[in-house]
Protein backbone atom coordinates (compact mmCIF):
# COMPACT_ATOMS: atom_id res chain seq x y z
CA UNK A 1 0.00 0.00 0.00
CA UNK A 2 1.64 3.51 -1.12
CA UNK A 3 0.54 6.49 0.63
CA UNK A 4 0.17 8.81 -2.53
CA UNK A 5 -1.00 8.61 -5.99
CA UNK A 6 2.26 9.81 -7.23
CA UNK A 7 4.55 7.67 -6.20
CA UNK A 8 3.28 4.62 -8.43
CA UNK A 9 3.49 6.55 -11.41
CA UNK A 10 6.86 8.16 -10.52
CA UNK A 11 7.73 3.93 -9.84
CA UNK A 12 6.41 2.90 -13.43
CA UNK A 13 9.36 5.59 -15.03
CA UNK A 14 11.99 4.36 -12.60
CA UNK A 15 14.18 1.75 -14.64
CA UNK A 16 14.72 -1.09 -12.85
CA UNK A 17 18.26 -0.77 -10.44
CA UNK A 18 18.18 2.77 -10.95
CA UNK A 19 20.42 5.21 -8.82
CA UNK A 20 18.09 8.02 -7.74
CA UNK A 21 18.03 10.90 -5.37
CA UNK A 22 14.69 12.00 -3.45
CA UNK A 23 14.85 15.64 -2.93
CA UNK A 24 12.57 16.61 0.24
CA UNK A 25 12.22 12.76 0.60
CA UNK A 26 9.93 13.03 3.54
CA UNK A 27 10.00 10.27 5.71
CA UNK A 28 11.63 7.88 3.12
CA UNK A 29 8.01 6.35 2.27
CA UNK A 30 8.99 6.65 -1.51
CA UNK A 31 12.79 5.28 -1.82
CA UNK A 32 11.34 2.24 0.28
CA UNK A 33 8.81 1.80 -1.94
CA UNK A 34 11.13 2.46 -4.89
CA UNK A 35 13.71 0.07 -3.46
CA UNK A 36 11.02 -2.77 -3.33
CA UNK A 37 9.14 -1.99 -6.66
CA UNK A 38 12.21 -1.38 -8.64
CA UNK A 39 15.54 -2.34 -6.66
CA UNK A 40 16.31 1.21 -7.00
CA UNK A 41 18.85 2.63 -4.82
CA UNK A 42 20.02 5.93 -3.94
CA UNK A 43 19.76 8.63 -1.36
CA UNK A 44 17.04 10.96 -0.14
CA UNK A 45 17.70 14.60 1.09
CA UNK A 46 15.82 16.23 3.60
CA UNK A 47 15.74 18.90 6.45
CA UNK A 48 13.21 18.10 8.78
CA UNK A 49 14.73 15.89 12.11
CA UNK A 50 11.69 13.95 12.52
CA UNK A 51 11.55 13.01 8.79
CA UNK A 52 15.54 11.88 8.84
CA UNK A 53 14.77 9.79 11.73
CA UNK A 54 12.05 8.30 10.14
CA UNK A 55 14.05 7.41 6.81
CA UNK A 56 16.71 5.63 9.50
CA UNK A 57 14.14 4.17 11.01
CA UNK A 58 12.90 2.20 7.49
CA UNK A 59 16.86 1.72 6.76
CA UNK A 60 16.63 4.39 4.18
CA UNK A 61 19.77 6.18 3.39
CA UNK A 62 19.18 10.09 4.15
CA UNK A 63 20.94 13.50 4.16
CA UNK A 64 20.42 16.05 6.02
CA UNK A 65 20.69 19.41 4.15
CA UNK A 66 18.80 22.20 3.01
CA UNK A 67 17.89 21.77 -0.79
CA UNK A 68 17.54 25.64 -1.36
CA UNK A 69 21.28 25.56 -0.90
CA UNK A 70 21.68 23.59 -4.13
CA UNK A 71 23.20 19.58 -4.26
CA UNK A 72 26.82 20.96 -3.78
CA UNK A 73 27.40 17.37 -2.19
CA UNK A 74 26.46 15.82 -5.90
CA UNK A 75 28.85 15.36 -8.91
CA UNK A 76 27.03 15.98 -12.26
CA UNK A 77 25.23 12.91 -13.50
CA UNK A 78 25.94 11.06 -11.07
CA UNK A 79 22.06 10.06 -10.64
CA UNK A 80 19.66 8.08 -13.03
CA UNK A 81 16.55 10.00 -11.84
CA UNK A 82 16.45 13.13 -9.36
CA UNK A 83 12.90 13.33 -7.86
CA UNK A 84 10.95 16.23 -6.44
CA UNK A 85 7.68 14.99 -5.53
CA UNK A 86 5.35 17.64 -4.57
CA UNK A 87 8.14 19.42 -2.69
CA UNK A 88 8.89 22.26 -6.01
CA UNK A 89 5.67 24.45 -5.04
CA UNK A 90 7.54 24.97 -1.58
CA UNK A 91 10.80 25.97 -2.53
CA UNK A 92 12.17 29.56 -3.09
CA UNK A 93 14.36 29.40 -6.04
CA UNK A 94 12.72 26.85 -8.77
CA UNK A 95 14.95 27.69 -11.30
CA UNK A 96 18.12 26.32 -9.39
CA UNK A 97 16.45 23.59 -8.05
CA UNK A 98 15.28 22.35 -11.39
CA UNK A 99 18.75 23.86 -13.12
CA UNK A 100 20.57 21.33 -10.13
CA UNK A 101 17.95 18.87 -11.05
CA UNK A 102 19.50 18.02 -14.57
CA UNK A 103 23.17 19.00 -13.55
CA UNK A 104 23.01 15.67 -11.12
CA UNK A 105 20.26 13.65 -13.03
CA UNK A 106 20.10 12.25 -16.04
CA UNK A 107 16.26 12.85 -16.07
CA UNK A 108 13.95 14.59 -13.14
CA UNK A 109 10.84 13.67 -12.32
CA UNK A 110 8.47 16.09 -11.13
CA UNK A 111 5.40 16.11 -9.20
CA UNK A 112 3.19 19.44 -8.55
CA UNK A 113 -0.20 20.43 -7.76
CA UNK A 114 -2.10 21.93 -10.15
CA UNK A 115 -3.79 25.30 -9.49
CA UNK A 116 -5.41 25.45 -12.42
CA UNK A 117 -7.68 22.53 -11.37
CA UNK A 118 -11.66 23.50 -11.60
CA UNK A 119 -12.61 23.35 -8.20
CA UNK A 120 -9.68 26.00 -7.15
CA UNK A 121 -10.90 28.14 -9.97
CA UNK A 122 -14.51 28.36 -8.47
CA UNK A 123 -13.14 28.94 -4.97
CA UNK A 124 -11.40 31.69 -6.31
CA UNK A 125 -14.18 33.17 -8.20
CA UNK A 126 -16.00 32.61 -5.00
CA UNK A 127 -13.72 35.14 -3.56
CA UNK A 128 -11.25 32.59 -1.32
CA UNK A 129 -8.13 31.42 -2.04
CA UNK A 130 -8.75 27.17 -2.34
CA UNK A 131 -8.08 25.48 0.41
CA UNK A 132 -8.81 21.43 -0.43
CA UNK A 133 -7.67 17.93 0.90
CA UNK A 134 -4.87 17.74 -1.21
CA UNK A 135 -3.76 21.81 -0.71
CA UNK A 136 -5.22 21.83 3.00
CA UNK A 137 -3.54 25.14 4.17
CA UNK A 138 -4.95 28.72 4.92
CA UNK A 139 -3.09 31.90 2.73
CA UNK A 140 -1.19 32.86 5.86
CA UNK A 141 0.13 29.49 6.93
CA UNK A 142 0.83 27.31 4.00
CA UNK A 143 4.11 26.29 2.88
CA UNK A 144 3.59 26.62 -0.51
CA UNK A 145 4.78 29.77 -2.25
CA UNK A 146 5.19 28.97 -5.74
CA UNK A 147 2.03 27.02 -7.01
CA UNK A 148 1.67 27.42 -10.24
CA UNK A 149 -0.49 25.23 -13.33
CA UNK A 150 0.09 22.74 -15.92
CA UNK A 151 0.11 25.24 -18.35
CA UNK A 152 2.38 27.41 -16.29
CA UNK A 153 5.28 24.90 -15.65
CA UNK A 154 5.02 23.81 -19.33
CA UNK A 155 5.60 27.11 -20.26
CA UNK A 156 8.36 27.67 -17.51
CA UNK A 157 10.42 24.23 -19.00
CA UNK A 158 10.41 25.38 -22.52
CA UNK A 159 12.05 29.01 -21.09
CA UNK A 160 14.43 26.66 -19.26
CA UNK A 161 15.45 24.90 -21.67
CA UNK A 162 14.09 21.90 -20.21
CA UNK A 163 12.36 18.97 -22.24
CA UNK A 164 9.43 17.28 -21.18
CA UNK A 165 9.34 13.64 -21.77
CA UNK A 166 6.15 12.29 -20.24
CA UNK A 167 3.35 13.69 -18.00
CA UNK A 168 0.93 11.64 -16.14
CA UNK A 169 -2.28 13.59 -14.93
CA UNK A 170 -4.10 12.92 -12.11
CA UNK A 171 -7.56 13.50 -9.63
CA UNK A 172 -7.21 12.16 -6.33
CA UNK A 173 -5.51 9.43 -8.09
CA UNK A 174 -7.17 8.06 -10.86
CA UNK A 175 -5.81 9.47 -14.42
CA UNK A 176 -6.96 12.12 -15.81
CA UNK A 177 -6.86 12.50 -19.80
CA UNK A 178 -9.58 15.06 -20.78
CA UNK A 179 -8.85 18.47 -20.31
CA UNK A 180 -6.34 17.87 -18.04
CA UNK A 181 -5.75 21.84 -16.74
CA UNK A 182 -8.77 22.45 -15.54
CA UNK A 183 -9.95 18.14 -14.20
CA UNK A 184 -6.67 17.18 -12.85
CA UNK A 185 -5.39 17.86 -9.34
CA UNK A 186 -2.36 16.30 -9.61
CA UNK A 187 0.54 15.67 -12.71
CA UNK A 188 3.89 13.70 -12.29
CA UNK A 189 6.36 15.18 -15.43
CA UNK A 190 9.41 13.31 -16.85
CA UNK A 191 11.82 15.39 -18.40
CA UNK A 192 15.66 16.15 -19.12
CA UNK A 193 17.56 18.89 -20.47
CA UNK A 194 16.65 20.04 -23.80
CA UNK B 1 23.95 -2.17 43.45
CA UNK B 2 23.70 0.97 40.96
CA UNK B 3 20.04 1.22 40.76
CA UNK B 4 19.68 2.02 36.63
CA UNK B 5 18.09 -1.00 35.46
CA UNK B 6 19.37 -0.07 32.17
CA UNK B 7 23.13 0.00 33.17
CA UNK B 8 25.91 -2.54 32.11
CA UNK B 9 26.60 -2.71 36.29
CA UNK B 10 29.93 -3.68 37.46
CA UNK B 11 32.59 -4.15 34.98
CA UNK B 12 36.33 -5.35 35.20
CA UNK B 13 38.89 -4.29 32.80
CA UNK B 14 41.02 -6.90 31.17
CA UNK B 15 44.64 -6.19 29.69
CA UNK B 16 45.74 -8.56 26.61
CA UNK B 17 49.12 -8.36 26.22
CA UNK B 18 50.87 -8.59 23.21
CA UNK B 19 54.17 -10.14 22.32
CA UNK B 20 54.01 -10.02 18.48
CA UNK B 21 56.05 -6.49 17.91
CA UNK B 22 54.15 -3.45 15.73
CA UNK B 23 55.83 -1.39 12.86
CA UNK B 24 54.46 1.98 13.91
CA UNK B 25 53.96 4.80 11.16
CA UNK B 26 56.80 7.40 12.64
CA UNK B 27 59.33 3.66 11.70
CA UNK B 28 59.85 3.02 15.51
CA UNK B 29 58.94 -0.46 16.24
CA UNK B 30 57.62 -1.65 19.43
CA UNK B 31 58.65 -5.33 20.45
CA UNK B 32 55.52 -6.05 23.15
CA UNK B 33 52.61 -3.82 24.40
CA UNK B 34 49.45 -4.38 26.71
CA UNK B 35 45.98 -3.07 25.98
CA UNK B 36 43.16 -2.60 28.60
CA UNK B 37 39.74 -2.73 27.58
CA UNK B 38 36.47 -3.78 28.82
CA UNK B 39 33.80 -5.50 27.05
CA UNK B 40 29.54 -5.15 28.11
CA UNK B 41 27.17 -8.02 26.46
CA UNK B 42 27.36 -11.14 25.14
CA UNK B 43 29.92 -12.39 22.40
CA UNK B 44 27.18 -14.93 19.76
CA UNK B 45 28.17 -18.01 18.82
CA UNK B 46 29.02 -16.34 15.33
CA UNK B 47 30.82 -13.55 16.74
CA UNK B 48 28.75 -11.29 14.45
CA UNK B 49 27.75 -8.93 17.15
CA UNK B 50 30.45 -7.44 18.04
CA UNK B 51 30.98 -3.14 18.39
CA UNK B 52 34.64 -1.68 18.63
CA UNK B 53 33.98 1.80 20.41
CA UNK B 54 36.72 3.93 19.36
CA UNK B 55 37.80 6.51 21.96
CA UNK B 56 38.88 10.20 21.62
CA UNK B 57 41.63 12.37 22.88
CA UNK B 58 41.15 12.26 26.20
CA UNK B 59 39.23 8.84 26.39
CA UNK B 60 39.91 5.44 27.48
CA UNK B 61 38.65 1.87 27.55
CA UNK B 62 35.81 2.38 30.42
CA UNK B 63 33.46 2.91 28.21
CA UNK B 64 30.13 2.33 30.22
CA UNK B 65 28.94 0.92 33.79
CA UNK B 66 30.94 1.29 36.88
CA UNK B 67 34.08 -0.53 38.42
CA UNK B 68 32.56 -0.65 41.73
CA UNK B 69 29.73 0.41 44.19
CA UNK B 70 31.25 3.21 45.42
CA UNK B 71 32.30 4.90 41.55
CA UNK B 72 30.28 7.84 41.17
CA UNK B 73 30.46 8.50 37.94
CA UNK B 74 30.01 5.39 35.15
CA UNK B 75 32.23 4.85 31.88
CA UNK B 76 32.20 8.14 29.49
CA UNK B 77 29.72 6.85 27.00
CA UNK B 78 27.18 5.30 29.58
CA UNK B 79 24.25 7.32 28.52
CA UNK B 80 24.93 5.63 25.03
CA UNK B 81 25.41 1.85 25.76
CA UNK B 82 23.76 -0.09 28.08
CA UNK B 83 20.45 -2.63 28.31
CA UNK B 84 17.93 -1.15 26.41
CA UNK B 85 19.95 2.04 25.08
CA UNK B 86 21.40 3.39 22.01
CA UNK B 87 23.88 1.03 21.73
CA UNK B 88 22.27 -2.01 23.23
CA UNK B 89 24.32 -4.71 24.78
CA UNK B 90 21.18 -7.01 24.85
CA UNK B 91 21.84 -7.49 21.65
CA UNK B 92 25.53 -6.30 20.76
CA UNK B 93 28.76 -7.10 22.57
CA UNK B 94 31.00 -3.97 23.16
CA UNK B 95 34.12 -3.65 23.28
CA UNK B 96 35.83 -0.30 24.90
CA UNK B 97 39.83 0.13 24.98
CA UNK B 98 42.32 2.42 25.74
CA UNK B 99 44.72 2.63 22.59
CA UNK B 100 48.42 2.35 22.77
CA UNK B 101 49.84 5.29 24.61
CA UNK B 102 47.09 5.59 26.95
CA UNK B 103 47.41 6.35 30.26
CA UNK B 104 44.83 3.93 31.98
CA UNK B 105 46.34 0.51 31.48
CA UNK B 106 47.46 0.04 27.89
CA UNK B 107 51.12 0.55 27.07
CA UNK B 108 51.63 4.37 26.86
CA UNK B 109 55.17 6.36 27.85
CA UNK B 110 54.51 6.40 31.73
CA UNK B 111 54.97 2.19 31.30
CA UNK B 112 57.97 0.96 32.50
CA UNK B 113 60.38 0.55 29.23
CA UNK B 114 60.93 -3.82 29.73
CA UNK B 115 64.43 -2.90 28.28
CA UNK B 116 65.18 -0.35 31.09
CA UNK B 117 62.73 -0.88 34.62
CA UNK B 118 62.01 3.05 33.75
CA UNK B 119 59.25 4.51 32.42
CA UNK B 120 59.57 5.35 28.34
CA UNK B 121 59.12 8.68 28.90
CA UNK B 122 60.22 10.86 25.85
CA UNK B 123 61.45 7.51 23.64
CA UNK B 124 57.64 6.12 23.12
CA UNK B 125 57.50 6.18 20.04
CA UNK B 126 54.83 8.79 18.26
CA UNK B 127 51.70 6.58 17.51
CA UNK B 128 49.04 7.45 14.56
CA UNK B 129 45.18 6.54 14.27
CA UNK B 130 46.66 3.65 11.60
CA UNK B 131 48.72 2.72 14.27
CA UNK B 132 45.37 2.28 16.73
CA UNK B 133 43.74 0.18 14.18
CA UNK B 134 46.19 -2.20 13.75
CA UNK B 135 46.18 -2.97 17.80
CA UNK B 136 43.17 -2.98 17.50
CA UNK B 137 42.46 -5.46 14.61
CA UNK B 138 45.33 -7.73 16.74
CA UNK B 139 43.18 -7.51 19.53
CA UNK B 140 39.58 -8.66 17.32
CA UNK B 141 41.72 -11.49 16.21
CA UNK B 142 42.52 -12.58 19.92
CA UNK B 143 38.78 -12.47 20.52
CA UNK B 144 38.07 -13.93 17.47
CA UNK B 145 36.11 -11.33 15.90
CA UNK B 146 36.88 -11.58 12.02
CA UNK B 147 34.45 -8.53 11.60
CA UNK B 148 32.69 -5.98 13.66
CA UNK B 149 29.00 -5.31 13.19
CA UNK B 150 29.87 -1.92 14.29
CA UNK B 151 32.72 0.45 14.49
CA UNK B 152 32.15 3.44 16.11
CA UNK B 153 32.87 6.69 17.85
CA UNK B 154 33.01 10.83 18.20
CA UNK B 155 35.97 13.00 17.97
CA UNK B 156 39.28 10.83 17.09
CA UNK B 157 37.36 8.01 17.87
CA UNK B 158 35.19 8.78 14.57
CA UNK B 159 38.90 9.40 12.35
CA UNK B 160 39.51 5.95 13.74
CA UNK B 161 35.86 4.36 12.66
CA UNK B 162 36.66 5.89 9.04
CA UNK B 163 40.55 4.45 9.33
CA UNK B 164 39.14 0.95 9.85
CA UNK B 165 36.69 1.29 6.66
CA UNK B 166 39.50 2.40 4.54
CA UNK B 167 42.28 -0.19 5.90
CA UNK B 168 40.15 -3.07 6.73
CA UNK B 169 37.07 -2.41 4.24
CA UNK B 170 36.11 -6.53 5.21
CA UNK B 171 35.80 -6.33 8.52
CA UNK B 172 33.47 -3.57 9.28
CA UNK B 173 29.90 -3.81 8.54
CA UNK B 174 29.08 -0.51 9.95
CA UNK B 175 30.43 2.76 11.17
CA UNK B 176 29.60 5.06 13.17
CA UNK B 177 31.46 8.58 12.83
CA UNK B 178 30.15 11.28 15.39
CA UNK B 179 31.55 14.63 15.53
CA UNK B 180 34.24 13.71 13.35
CA UNK B 181 36.38 14.98 10.52
CA UNK B 182 38.86 13.26 7.46
CA UNK B 183 41.79 15.28 9.00
CA UNK B 184 42.18 18.66 10.89
CA UNK B 185 41.77 22.24 9.65
CA UNK B 186 44.79 24.35 10.47
CA UNK B 187 43.22 26.09 13.01
CA UNK B 188 42.67 23.07 15.13
CA UNK B 189 46.56 21.89 14.51
CA UNK B 190 47.15 25.54 16.16
CA UNK B 191 45.12 24.96 18.99
CA UNK B 192 46.49 21.53 19.95
CA UNK B 193 50.01 22.88 19.49
CA UNK B 194 49.03 25.73 21.83
CA UNK B 195 48.27 23.28 24.17
CA UNK B 196 51.57 20.81 23.55
CA UNK B 197 53.67 24.42 24.14
CA UNK B 198 51.81 24.95 27.60
CA UNK B 199 53.07 20.90 28.79
CA UNK B 200 56.31 21.12 26.62
CA UNK B 201 57.57 24.89 28.19
CA UNK B 202 56.60 23.66 31.57
CA UNK B 203 59.59 23.59 33.78
CA UNK B 204 58.37 20.02 35.42
CA UNK B 205 58.07 18.32 31.68
CA UNK B 206 61.97 17.51 31.66
CA UNK B 207 61.77 16.77 28.24
CA UNK B 208 59.22 14.08 28.97
CA UNK B 209 61.10 12.09 31.36
CA UNK B 210 59.52 14.24 34.50
CA UNK B 211 58.35 10.59 36.18
CA UNK B 212 62.25 10.48 37.18
CA UNK B 213 62.04 13.58 39.01
CA UNK B 214 59.12 12.37 40.59
CA UNK B 215 56.96 15.48 39.30
CA UNK B 216 53.92 15.88 36.76
CA UNK B 217 54.01 19.32 34.29
CA UNK B 218 50.59 19.90 36.03
CA UNK B 219 50.87 23.72 34.92
CA UNK B 220 51.08 22.68 31.40
CA UNK B 221 48.61 20.22 31.66
CA UNK B 222 46.22 22.41 33.26
CA UNK B 223 46.89 25.17 30.54
CA UNK B 224 46.25 22.40 27.82
CA UNK B 225 43.09 21.56 29.10
CA UNK B 226 41.81 25.00 29.71
CA UNK B 227 42.09 25.41 26.18
CA UNK B 228 40.77 22.18 24.74
CA UNK B 229 37.50 22.69 27.16
CA UNK B 230 37.35 26.22 25.61
CA UNK B 231 36.85 25.05 22.23
CA UNK B 232 34.83 21.79 22.92
CA UNK B 233 31.91 24.04 24.42
CA UNK B 234 30.11 26.80 22.32
CA UNK B 235 29.68 30.36 23.10
CA UNK B 236 26.26 30.04 23.66
CA UNK B 237 26.14 26.74 26.56
CA UNK B 238 29.61 28.88 28.04
CA UNK B 239 27.27 31.77 28.14
CA UNK B 240 24.02 29.56 29.23
CA UNK B 241 26.15 28.45 32.12
CA UNK B 242 28.05 31.22 33.53
CA UNK B 243 27.33 34.49 31.60
CA UNK B 244 29.30 37.20 33.52
CA UNK B 245 28.88 35.62 37.06
CA UNK B 246 30.94 36.69 39.41
CA UNK B 247 32.07 34.73 42.78
CA UNK B 248 31.59 38.13 44.61
CA UNK B 249 29.63 40.72 43.71
CA UNK B 250 32.33 43.02 43.30
CA UNK B 251 35.23 43.22 41.11
CA UNK B 252 38.87 41.96 43.33
CA UNK B 253 41.13 43.63 40.61
CA UNK B 254 43.60 40.59 40.98
CA UNK B 255 44.42 37.35 38.80
CA UNK B 256 42.35 35.25 41.19
CA UNK B 257 39.38 33.32 40.54
CA UNK B 258 36.70 36.22 39.84
CA UNK B 259 34.14 34.55 37.16
CA UNK B 260 32.64 31.87 37.53
CA UNK B 261 34.15 30.53 34.45
CA UNK B 262 37.07 31.06 35.53
CA UNK B 263 36.40 28.67 38.60
CA UNK B 264 35.07 26.03 36.36
CA UNK B 265 38.01 26.15 34.11
CA UNK B 266 40.63 25.97 36.85
CA UNK B 267 38.72 23.06 38.41
CA UNK B 268 38.57 20.95 35.00
CA UNK B 269 42.00 21.76 34.40
CA UNK B 270 43.13 20.17 37.73
CA UNK B 271 41.13 17.59 37.44
CA UNK B 272 42.77 16.80 34.42
CA UNK B 273 46.05 17.61 35.68
CA UNK B 274 46.12 15.01 38.23
CA UNK B 275 44.30 12.26 36.35
CA UNK B 276 46.07 12.29 32.98
CA UNK B 277 49.36 11.54 31.56
CA UNK B 278 51.20 14.42 29.55
CA UNK B 279 53.12 12.76 27.37
CA UNK B 280 49.97 10.73 26.44
CA UNK B 281 48.27 14.26 25.94
CA UNK B 282 50.93 14.88 23.53
CA UNK B 283 51.40 11.88 21.55
CA UNK B 284 47.13 12.17 21.30
CA UNK B 285 46.95 15.55 19.87
CA UNK B 286 49.65 14.46 17.70
CA UNK B 287 47.89 11.46 16.36
CA UNK B 288 45.07 14.26 15.78
CA UNK B 289 46.83 16.51 13.78
CA UNK B 290 48.85 13.67 11.43
CA UNK B 291 45.19 12.15 10.72
CA UNK B 292 44.58 12.31 6.86
CA UNK B 293 43.46 9.79 4.75
CA UNK B 294 44.46 11.24 1.26
CA UNK B 295 47.84 12.15 3.05
CA UNK B 296 50.14 9.50 1.49
CA UNK B 297 48.06 8.44 -1.65
CA UNK B 298 47.94 12.46 -2.59
CA UNK B 299 44.48 12.00 -3.98
CA UNK B 300 41.47 13.38 -3.10
CA UNK B 301 39.01 12.20 0.16
CA UNK B 302 36.94 10.42 -2.50
CA UNK B 303 39.89 8.40 -3.98
CA UNK B 304 41.42 7.43 -0.45
CA UNK B 305 37.96 6.57 0.82
CA UNK B 306 37.18 4.29 -2.28
CA UNK B 307 38.23 1.02 -0.42
CA UNK B 308 34.85 1.86 2.10
CA UNK B 309 32.44 -1.12 2.01
CA UNK B 310 30.80 -0.16 5.51
CA UNK B 311 27.42 1.04 5.67
CA UNK B 312 27.88 4.50 7.04
CA UNK B 313 25.94 6.57 10.08
CA UNK B 314 27.57 10.20 9.89
CA UNK B 315 26.52 12.85 12.72
CA UNK B 316 27.35 16.28 13.64
CA UNK B 317 26.41 18.99 15.63
CA UNK B 318 25.29 22.44 14.67
CA UNK B 319 27.13 24.29 17.65
CA UNK B 320 30.60 22.00 16.87
CA UNK B 321 33.13 24.69 15.77
CA UNK B 322 36.26 22.82 16.66
CA UNK B 323 34.76 19.83 14.39
CA UNK B 324 32.24 21.42 12.10
CA UNK B 325 29.18 20.32 10.47
CA UNK B 326 31.36 21.24 7.44
CA UNK B 327 34.40 18.87 7.89
CA UNK B 328 31.49 15.65 8.41
CA UNK B 329 29.76 16.79 4.76
CA UNK B 330 33.17 16.45 3.44
CA UNK B 331 33.45 12.69 4.31
CA UNK B 332 29.62 12.21 3.16
CA UNK B 333 30.26 13.18 0.03
CA UNK B 334 33.54 10.89 -0.41
CA UNK B 335 30.66 8.31 0.29
CA UNK B 336 28.34 9.68 -2.54
CA UNK B 337 31.03 9.87 -4.53
CA UNK B 338 31.83 6.06 -3.85
CA UNK B 339 28.00 5.30 -4.13
CA UNK B 340 28.04 3.98 -0.44
CA UNK B 341 25.54 3.53 1.91
CA UNK B 342 25.85 6.50 3.76
CA UNK B 343 22.95 8.41 5.89
CA UNK B 344 23.97 11.51 7.37
CA UNK B 345 22.29 13.62 10.49
CA UNK B 346 22.89 17.16 11.45
CA UNK B 347 21.90 17.39 15.19
CA UNK B 348 20.74 20.78 16.69
CA UNK B 349 22.59 21.13 19.88
CA UNK B 350 23.69 23.70 22.04
CA UNK B 351 27.12 21.75 23.47
CA UNK B 352 29.35 22.20 20.67
CA UNK B 353 31.78 19.52 20.60
CA UNK B 354 31.14 17.88 23.55
CA UNK B 355 27.46 17.40 22.20
CA UNK B 356 28.45 14.38 21.15
CA UNK B 357 28.41 12.64 24.75
CA UNK B 358 25.48 14.18 25.59
CA UNK B 359 22.04 12.50 26.07
CA UNK B 360 20.37 14.18 23.14
CA UNK B 361 16.61 12.69 22.80
CA UNK B 362 17.03 12.77 18.56
CA UNK B 363 20.65 12.06 18.45
CA UNK B 364 20.25 9.12 20.78
CA UNK B 365 17.03 8.14 18.77
CA UNK B 366 18.88 7.90 15.53
CA UNK B 367 21.50 5.96 16.67
CA UNK B 368 19.23 3.49 18.81
CA UNK B 369 17.43 3.07 15.26
CA UNK B 370 20.51 2.75 13.14
CA UNK B 371 21.43 -0.08 15.40
CA UNK B 372 18.09 -1.89 15.49
CA UNK B 373 18.57 -2.12 11.27
CA UNK B 374 21.96 -2.89 11.40
CA UNK B 375 21.11 -5.61 13.96
CA UNK B 376 18.02 -7.15 11.79
CA UNK B 377 20.56 -7.29 8.63
CA UNK B 378 22.99 -8.91 10.28
CA UNK B 379 20.52 -11.42 11.70
CA UNK B 380 21.47 -10.62 15.26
Amino acid sequence: MIARADFAAIARWVEPNAKVLDLGCGDGTLLKYLKEARNAHGYGIEIADTNILACVEKNVNVIQMDLEAGLSGFEPQSFDFVILSQTLQAMRNIELVVKEILRVGRQGIVTIPNFGYWRRRIQIIGGRMPVSKDLPYQWYDTPNIHLCTFVDFEAFCRDQGVRILERHVMCDGDDVSLLPNLLGNLAVYRFEKA
Amino acid sequence: MHPQPNSVGIVTPQTAHFDTPIALKSGATLDSYDLVYETYGTLNADKSNAILVCHALSGHHHVAGFHSEQEKRPGWWDNMIGPGKPVDTESFFVIGLNNLGGCHGSTGPSSPDPKTGKPYGKTFPFVTVEDWVETQVRLADRLGIEAFAVVMGGSLGGMQALSWTILHPQRVRHALVIASAPGLTAQNIAFNDVARQAILTDPDFHGGDFYAHGVVPRRGLRLARMLGHITYLSDDVMGEKFGRILKNDVFQFGYGVEFEVESYLRYQGDKFADSFDANTYLLMTKALDYFDPTHHHRVGLSAAMSPAQADFLVISFTSDWRFAPGRSREIVKALLDNDRRVSYAEITAAHGHDAFLMPDPHYHALVSAYMKNAAKGLGI
